[in-house]
């Protein structure tokens, strides 16, 4: 394959990355006030990329010798990491407006940030994904203390790359195990060195870099960071953390796992099985005692995470497809779940993040409360919200693969989840009103919310057909 | 049938009203949902016209592959009818009860309730497996709403006792579920109730229902979110939940675990028989010593479940026929004992028995309706009560003799109870100010009682009409029971018929 055609394959990156860089020269000579039309410019990006993913892009094959993969599944991913980039665009300048920390660099962060997760997502050799998760994280550290001025979001950025650094050493390990054991750093060739039983040196490779993974999608016990990085963030980034970079990650944890290490299921198998228990009971119980919103929607994904690799744990075909479509659901629940925790603002436009100030929303705000409950009934799992589809499909994939006993018991840690979701809901619905918020200033705001809020709600199924088949085209690539 | 989809329009239409309600003044929404209840009490009546119980067992057929995995497929027989036209025939009767005892937020408060009636005829008429789960399951999501925002002071604990306990319940079922999707290869109900499980798997199918259906139901000893959730909720609310959300779990046995896991059932027939004795004898006694109007009536509601549970595992006819007529008797019932809670709760604001006495001097026309469902709950003949009881202990007598004694002795209980509550609320002397002061019941509460009162005396004289539309569908589910070779202890044969000519005989009985 040729350079042009292996260029042509990676055109969304090309896009985003070009675009990136002549909007960075535009920040740097027009100023911070051009923030506004940047932010819409990379939205536009973001589009036109996404259109790009319905040429040769999404369907091409490998490129640069199989470092790259431009198949279904990436394009799958990367549609919903541009959808979800996209959104947290959208509604950051007025937030960054109102505390005075307008800065142009934050969209083309975002935008490099695209790029890191589209590399990811299409790595077919364990140096793209190093290189793509690091430009992700990169960009990742500075979003995370973008205000500058707030210790907490300092203190976040901080802990962030520190713990980050951390687990990139541990998947570098693990990488550098793997080609010492097999001689090869593509998914294919360390699959084939998998094929003739796992040696000892393999093994420790595989946990490493499983460990390395884990921390990205913060599951359990790889965690900690999760609930301190989404409190002292801005919310619009703490909105991009928990939807993006957690569908790339996941997405490339399920290529490694399915191509890169498809002839040693059983050992990853064991490894998914336990970190997706303990993020599901961890991520229940300790949202029961939290106080702030962000730190319980933190935990909330760590919940989530846990549900996703319920069905990569089932290891088949069916089973990413589950996993494709549950990031998708998820992607709309905690993007609007943040957008309504955008509107939590005192009357001199200060955010509030206390879940005690949620009290009585449905008197004061009762559109804004209807959305939150159904975010939560949908988080929880409750039909006939789509949350409890993605949960259906995901315990459906280890059913038919024998695993019933560990869908039982996953399906069980379900509803210790639900207490906590239903503790917003209580709050919103059954106490006494607390001070109202500002209004709504943002129309886009609002629609964001409505359109997600709808997407999750029963009208929803009538897109499973077309959200299922998508998945499962998706995840045939894989096998 | 490729007619008018009816049943798609029973559940659309309260959905639609339901979102109407939200953007009305408090009396639109009133009205609106009044209206809408009648509509669908109207429809509901059309459906009981025009079933034919000699025609095909599923009727009003729809479907619709729209979601890909699973379909919109709705279709009723006989005992999914009757509970239907149950739900639709309480409703209106609720929205009335809450016409003024519900003061703040009343559009939501309508919204939700015509919400908890999509979703009922939803349950009973859903034909697909998930698309029966996904019903069933959303229905708790309106009613936490209900004892959560409408209910007593201590309503929040309440509401999350009863969602999760009954969340858990279900999820378990829901693996089952899934299961048995990939074993069968379909979804579709009636498909699924003539497949043969394999017989090692229908233990542990059969277990995963049972925790769903048994706290649903609710049975000895997962029934304690009952007393708490009906203590909490508004008057409407109770009657919703007993007269048919109760309804859903004997639904469940009835439709899912007796046709689908036949010989589960029979081997499991000590377990849910074991609890039934249990719950018959100790509800009852707790119901004995209640303070609280409502808790007791909750608590003979668990007792009277455990009468359909008999029945229904004693996997014969008049076990099962009665079964059914006692979750329909007791949807009735209970609502109207709710009701008559309600009515003095709304006059003194205490369910504490103790504060009344006399009621019968100063509200006789609330004395005497109290009086006709007090006999109902007890089961005395010409009341609906008794046919159901009647026949439910028979069906028992026949599978086992020691069931059919222990849960007797319930009957005896329950009478005590009942005329217990009964005489210190409406008997003894008018002595207290505040009670005394109390008026009769008001023109809207009879509109309420009234129909309820006609019902339970049809019931009771003339079973003839409820039985006749689910005969056919108990004897399907019978005929699966008989594979299992469950046989009684009671060994009934038919007697020699005697060489006396009829007219003989018949002057022998004037002896």
């Amino acid at each position: 394959m040729s350079l042009v055609q292996s260029l042509a394959l990676t055109l969304p990156e090309l896009i985003l990355t070009v675009g990136a860089v002549t909007l960075l020269m535009v920040v740097a000579f027009v100023g911070d006030q051009a923030t506004k039309a940047v932010s819409w410019a990379a939205v536009a990006l973001l589009a036109v990329a996404s259109l790009a993913l319905l040429g040769p892009a999404g369907h091409g094959g490998a490129a640069f010798d199989g470092l790259y993969r431009a198949d279904s599944f990436a394009a799958f991913a990367k549609l919903l990491i541009y959808i979800a980039a996209g959104t947290t665009l959208i509604v950051a300048p007025d937030f960054f407006a109102r505390n005075g920390n307008v800065r142009g660099e934050y969209p083309v962060l975002i935008l490099l940030s695209a790029v890191g997760m589209g590399m990811m997502v299409s790595a077919g050799d364990l140096l793209t994904l190093y290189v793509g998760l690091e430009l992700q994280s990169l960009a990742a550290y500075v979003l995370a203390s973008f205000m500058r001025r707030d210790t907490r979001s300092a203190e976040a950025g901080l802990k962030y790359f520190v713990l980050g650094a951390l687990a990139s050493g541990i998947l570098l390990y693990g990488i550098s195990l793997l080609y010492g054991f097999t001689g090869t750093t593509a998914f294919e060739g360390v699959a084939a060195g998998f094929a003739d039983g796992l040696s000892m040196g393999e093994m420790f490779g595989l946990v490493f870099v499983m460990a390395g993974l884990a921390f990205k999608i913060s599951a359990v016990p790889f965690h900690m960071w999760t609930p301190d990085v989404y409190e002292g963030a801005p919310t619009p980034v703490t909105a991009f953390f928990a939807s993006a970079p957690k569908v790339a990650a996941m997405a490339l944890m399920t290529r490694v796992a399915v191509e890169g290490m498809g002839g040693a299921t059983d050992a990853w198998r064991q490894i998914v099985i336990f970190a997706a228990l303990a993020s599901t009971i961890l991520g229940g119980v300790a949202a029961i005692g939290q106080t702030n919103i962000k730190r319980l929607l933190a935990y909330s994904s760590i919940n989530n995470v846990g549900f996703v690799l319920f069905g990569l744990a089932a290891g088949t075909q069916e089973g990413v497809a589950a996993v494709m479509t549950y990031l998708a659901v998820y992607v709309a629940m905690t993007v609007g779940s943040f957008i309504c925790v955008l509107q939590m603002r005192d009357t001199d436009g200060q955010p509030v993040e206390t879940i005690a100030s949620l009290s009585g929303l449905s008197r004061t705000r009762p559109g804004l409360a209807a959305a939150l409950a159904i975010f939560m009934f949908s988080l929880a799992g409750i039909p006939p919200l789509l949350g409890f589809w993605a949960k259906f499909l995901v315990f459906d994939a280890l059913v038919a693969v024998g695993l019933w006993p560990l869908a039982m018991i996953g399906i069980a840690t379900s509803v210790i989840g639900a207490f906590y979701y239903l503790k917003i809901v209580k709050t919103m619905y059954f106490d006494d009103p607390a001070p109202a918020y500002a209004p709504m200033e943002s129309k886009v705001e609002g629609g964001l919310i409505a359109i997600s809020a709808l997407f999750v709600s029963p009208l929803g199924y009538l897109a499973i057909p077309a959200l299922g088949a998508a998945s499962m085209a998706a995840a045939r690539a894989l096998f | 049938m490729t007619g008018f989809p009816i049943l798609t329009v029973m559940i659309a239409l309260p959905v639609v009203a339901a979102i109407a309600c939200l953007f009305m003044s408090a009396q639109g929404a009133r009205w609106t949902a009044l209206l809408t209840t009648f509509a669908l009490l109207a429809a509901g009546i059309l459906l009981w016209l025009g079933f034919d119980p000699a025609g095909a067992q599923w009727q009003y057929v729809e479907r619709v592959d729209l979601f890909g995995r699973f379909s919109w497929a709705l279709g009723i027989d006989g005992i999914a009818l009757m509970l239907i036209v149950l739900s639709v025939f309480l409703m209106p009767i609720c929205i009335g009860a809450s016409w003024e005892a519900i003061e703040k937020r009343v559009p939501e408060y309508m919204a939700a309730f015509l919400l908890m009636e999509s979703l009922m005829i939803g349950v009973f008429a859903a034909q697909d497996l998930f698309l029966f789960y996904i019903f069933f399951e959303a229905g708790l999501i309106p009613m936490y709403l209900i004892i959560g925002i409408w209910g007593g002071a201590d309503r929040i604990y309440a509401s999350y006792k009863f969602f999760l306990y009954t969340l858990l319940g279900s999820v378990l079922m829901l693996v089952a579920m899934l299961w048995m999707a990939r074993e069968a290869g379909t979804t579709d109900i009636p498909t699924l109730m003539a497949h043969d499980f394999p017989v090692q798997a229908q233990t542990w199918l059969f277990l995963a229902f049972f925790a769903s259906f048994a706290v649903k139901m609710p049975m000895w000893p997962v029934h304690t979110w009952l007393p708490d959730a009906h203590v909490q909720a508004p008057t409407a609310g109770s009657v919703i939940l007993a007269g048919v959300l109760l309804k859903m779990g004997g639904y469940g046995f009835i439709r899912f675990s007796l046709p689908m896991f036949p010989q589960a059932s029979a081997e499991l027939f000590w377990l849910v028989m074991g609890l039934s004795m249990v719950a018959v004898v100790y509800t009852s006694l707790v119901a004995l010593v209640q303070s609280d109007m409502k808790k007791l009536i909750a608590y003979s509601s668990v007792a009277h479940m455990a009468f359909v549970t008999i029945g229904l595992f004693a996997f014969n006819r008049q076990g099962l026929e009665g079964a059914m007529l006692v979750m329909l008797s007791h949807g009735l019932v209970s609502g109207a004992l709710f009701l008559c809670v309600g009515v003095i709760y709304d006059r003194l604001h205490t369910r504490e028995i103790a504060r009344y006495g006399g009621l019968s001097d100063n509200m006789p026309k609330y004395a005497l309706f109290f009086m006709l469902f007090t006999m109902a709950s007890v089961g005395l003949p010409g009341t609906s009560g008794f046919v159901g009881e009647f026949l439910s202990l028979v069906g028992g007598y026949k599978a086992n003799s020691l069931v059919a004694f222990v849960a007797t002795t319930g009957i005896i209980l329950g009478a005590a109870y009942m005329l217990y509550l009964y005489a210190r609320v409406c008997y003894g002397k008018l002595d207290k100010p505040d009670v005394a002061a109390m008026p009769d019941l008001s023109k809207r509460e009879l509109a309420l009682l009234a129909p309820i009162a006609i019902a339970v005396l049809w019931m009771g004289v003339y079973p003839e009409s409820f039985l006749k539309p689910i005969r056919r569908d108990i004897g399907v589910v019978v005929a699966r029971l008989e594979q299992t070779g469950f046989q009684g202890d009671a060994h009934v044969t038919a007697g020699k018929p005697s060489a006396i000519p009829a007219a003989a005989a018949h002057e022998g009985a004037h002896h």
